[in-house]
């Protein structure tokens, strides 16, 4: 056994099914598929029921056996409405024949001690699906980059089993774990028989730190240019307070990508957006690379093998399409000019075995993603060209410290971060932060001449006297 | 101790801090990492794609690690939950990964363990023959559509999410189970402009949309919200103060200037504005946020309204697969849905695609002069034709 790289910041249960379970084999038996076949559920759902058809899985087959499921259960081993599944199915249905959600406008619930981490949600028919009058949704922590055992997953599945629907996505948008569908009054056991017995917290929701998430970084990809998994970590634990307690204008996302082919998206989706990035040379393996061009590899790690591109041609595919055309391939030696270099993985991504990453890598921070509502839709702008990042990521909690202070200070009630960058414009922001102005922080220069001239800017300032100056011009 | 079956567990409601635990965090992640992943941590040199949805990614070590990615539901049972586990155990050593997308992700740590995995996988389905691991989403193909919650869990929605992506990846499967395609394609959908997904950066986005402004509900409204609050919301100041003529606060509207955005209910819910006719599907193409070759970019809109088919959707799901085919016949390899259609122009993205262009795909809200093309650069396609006979220039 190697010595683990990592330890967790607090302790951790082990996991052990066995231990950990509710239910006995039997209770967890699937229905067979006969069962399932003549099994109708209370409603009629016949669009639904149009969806169980075809090779992609179906959710709705999949909810059939968990309502069938549920219906088998003793009473006293579900703790919420046996006909929650049944029943959300119900109002699906009917959703679809009016065509219009029956979820009603919020609810104001959660667990003790937090702002976060649960949406209330209540039927706007309760009469006629009582199983999901309460549906609220409890989202936990996921862990860095996805990773599970099936002990903590099956402890999860009997605990939500008992406690909620049943009912999961893996994952929500920002992704954490969702568990969809309970009743207020299991909101707390959730949080406690999770926190006690899986060691997981839950995330975040409304003007929180929402909860932060990774790309698959070093645990099995070459293009992690910085610890994703690590700093992912290290900072939902350094901002567990801001994670579970609204203290901020809006809404605030980290994601971490370790390279820019941006897997986590970052780039879109993220107030803070942390991609990989490397600032020495590219590494190339100038024999591979005629291994690609005699045909021995396949360009791609064989991406493209499903249809006949022909033959490998290096300048058609790597060369010519270097977006900075800092590439060269002459008498069998692939160059790149590094200074001219964008960093844009193309060629890394075609000739993985002939080109890599620089070795002196660490990120580059970019601010303000966001979905349209409410003025539009906005990606990263480039904040930080270039951080180290190690461990204990100092550097980047204070750049990140910096950013939100700011921004608590400046924002308004429901302006995301990129929305008050627009609104007080990328000087002042950066001003704000400490930082000086580049080149790279736009992609040209501005096209008016409406430059906000700051009285210290001008020498003797803005004060005039009009009697000075009308000694020299008349009336 | 295990998991509590009592009906409050480890919470005590008579007590509620007493053994209260908070702020833990998620689980740490290397615990949950295979052996060969831990031996491994940052010594991966290569990978590549044996076949659709299956990686082998290579170490420095010169161990290998295989992966089967297969196309996961976003919204999964705890009974599918188990199946998963199941296979993890049988095969894994009992772990297992999700991708950003929804995949699922079965590692082992040699080839010998492929095959069995595979055909474990290949033979799992659900009892309407569904299939419950489809391998395939790697490389130049479409992989899994990331979705939002639609009717299923949400107050906001214009459209329905997992019934859409159900039907359009039934629709797409082929290209999840091969590479055939330029580049990879990501189909991305959202079911209203909050885009809990952020969809804004797909090569296929498809958007919930209303199309009507907030019915007012005046009797309730002054009770359920504030009215500055309210005024206050709308991004193009469309509200007013109002008063009813029994004397009740509300507001007004000028319907003229809604766009339809919905932040006004998402403020008051007495400003509802979903309705069966008037709510739909925007698609949107050409986005991608990769900085490979080109920058990352926005999807355009390409088609301003499609109506709410449930279940299936066919007329999006028909507009989609076209857009997919007419790409993959005609982009270089490498390009991307939205460099193919700024290398060719967006003229003619519409004229290949059999796509109308209508006003409604000019900007006219804000910025918009961005757009303009200030430039005699342009291609001649039908819809160039028709302006220049309206124009009178031509015969």
């Amino acid at each position: 056994m190697i010595a683990m790289s990592f330890e967790p910041k607090v302790p951790q249960k082990d996991l052990d099914y066995q231990e950990l379970r509710i239910y006995t084999d039997e209770e967890l038996q699937n229905p067979s598929d006969e069962e399932l076949k003549s099994f109708k559920i209370k409603y009629d759902i016949p669009m639904l029921e149009d969806l169980e058809s075809g090779p992609w899985p179906s959710f709705v087959a999949d909810l059939k056996v968990e309502a069938l499921r549920r219906r088998k259960m003793a009473d006293d081993r579900l703790l919420i409405n046996r006909d929650v599944v049944e029943d959300l199915l119900g109002q699906l249905e009917v959703s679809f024949e009016d065509g219009e959600t029956h979820w009603k406008h919020g609810g104001i619930v959660g667990v003790n001690g937090y702002g976060g981490g649960v949406i209330g949600r209540y039927s706007d028919l309760p009469a006629k699906f009582p199983g999901v009058a309460h549906f609220h949704t409890v989202r936990l922590n996921q862990p860095s980059s996805k990773f599970y055992k099936s002990a903590f997953l099956r402890g999860l599945a009997d605990m939500w089993e008992l406690r909620g629907s049943g009912i999961f996505n893996m994952h929500g948008s920002t992704g954490d774990i969702i568990l969809l569908g309970t009743f207020t009054e299991q909101l707390e056991p959730i949080f406690q028989e999770s926190a006690h017995h899986l060691s997981n917290d839950i995330g975040g929701s409304g003007s929180n730190l929402r909860t932060p998430e990774c790309c698959i970084g070093k645990a099995r990809c070459q293009y992690a240019l910085y610890d994703t998994q690590a700093l992912c970590y290290e900072l939902t634990m350094h901002y567990q307070d801001e994670l579970h307690r609204p203290m901020f204008p809006y809404k605030f996302k980290f994601k971490f990508d370790g390279c820019p082919n941006g897997c986590v998206a970052s780039i879109a989706r993220s107030d803070l957006s942390f991609i990989g990035a490397w600032r020495d040379n590219i590494r190339i393996d100038q024999d591979a690379v005629k291994g690609y061009v005699a045909g021995d590899f396949a360009p791609g790690g064989g991406s493209h093998s499903g249809r006949d591109w022909g033959k490998f041609d290096i300048f058609k595919e790597v060369v010519d399409r270097c977006p900075s055309d800092c590439m060269t391939y002459e008498d069998g030696v692939l160059t790149v000019d590094d200074a001219n270099c964008v960093r844009c993985m193309h060629c890394i991504n075609t000739m993985p075995r002939a080109v890599r990453p620089g070795a002196d890598t660490g990120l580059s921070i970019l601010c303000g993603a966001k979905a349209p509502i409410l003025e539009g839709a906005q990606m990263s702008t480039l904040v930080v060209p270039f951080m180290k990042a190690e461990a204990p990521y100092d550097n980047i909690k204070d750049a990140i410290d910096r950013i939100q202070e700011y921004w608590i200070e400046e924002g308004k009630n429901r302006e995301r971060i990129g929305e008050m960058i627009q609104r007080i414009g990328l000087p002042k922001f950066l001003e704000a932060c400490g930082l000086p102005v580049m080149p790279q922080h736009v992609w040209r220069p501005r096209e008016n001449p409406y430059i906000f001239w700051k009285a210290e800017d001008v020498p003797g300032g803005f004060e005039r006297d009009i009697d000075d100056y009308r000694k020299r011009h008349a009336r | 101790m295990g998991l509590s079956s009592t009906r409050f567990g480890a919470f005590d409601p008579e007590n509620p801090t007493k053994d209260r635990i908070t702020d833990i965090g998620p689980r740490h992640f290397w615990d949950f990492f295979p052996p060969i992943i831990q031996r491994n941590y940052g010594k991966w040199l290569y990978h590549e794609v044996l076949e659709p949805g299956v990686l082998v990614h290579v170490s420095e070590t010169g161990e290998k690690v295989y992966t089967v990615r297969a196309g996961g539901m976003r919204i999964l049972s705890s009974a599918f939950m188990r199946d998963i586990c199941d296979v993890a155990d049988r095969h894994c050593d009992g772990y297992v990964r999700f991708t950003t997308r929804n995949n699922i992700e079965f590692l082992v740590d040699s080839y010998e363990k492929l095959e069995p995995l595979k055909k474990e996988l290949e033979s799992s389905k659900f009892f309407s023959g569904s299939l419950k691991f489809p391998i395939g989403g790697t490389g130049a193909g479409i992989t899994n559509i990331v979705h939002t919650q639609g009717y299923i869990h949400c107050h906001t929605p214009a459209t329905d999410a997992s019934s859409m992506v159900k039907a359009l990846m039934d629709d797409l499967f082929e290209y999840f189970q091969s590479m055939t395609l330029p580049a990879k394609l990501r189909v991305s959908m959202a079911c209203c402009l909050n885009m809990c997904g952020a969809v804004h950066c797909s090569d296929v986005a498809l958007l919930g949309y209303h199309r009507k402004p907030p019915i007012i509900d005046h009797e309730f409204l002054a009770k359920m919200c504030e009215i500055p609050t309210v005024i206050a919301s709308c991004p193009v100041a469309a509200f007013s103060p109002a008063t009813t003529p029994e004397g009740k606060k509300t507001v007004k509207l000028k319907v003229e200037r809604c766009m339809f955005c919905g932040n006004c209910y998402t403020m008051c819910a007495a400003l509802p504005l979903s309705d069966k006719e008037g709510d739909g599907i925007v698609v949107l193409a050409g986005g991608k946020l990769s900085n490979r070759i080109s920058p990352p970019k926005f999807s355009k809109v390409i088609v301003p309204f499609l109506p709410n088919n449930f279940p299936r959707f066919p007329e999006t799901c028909e507009v989609v697969k076209r857009i997919v085919e007419v790409y993959a016949a005609n982009a270089n390899k490498y390009e991307r849905l939205g460099d193919w259609a700024e290398r060719i122009g967006w003229e003619k993205f519409f004229e290949k695609c059999e796509l109308p262009f209508t006003e409604h795909l000019i900007d006219d809200y804000r910025l918009q002069y961005d757009s303009y093309r200030t430039s005699t650069q342009f291609k001649y396609t039908d819809a160039a034709w028709a302006v220049s006979k309206a124009a009178g220039g031509i015969e």
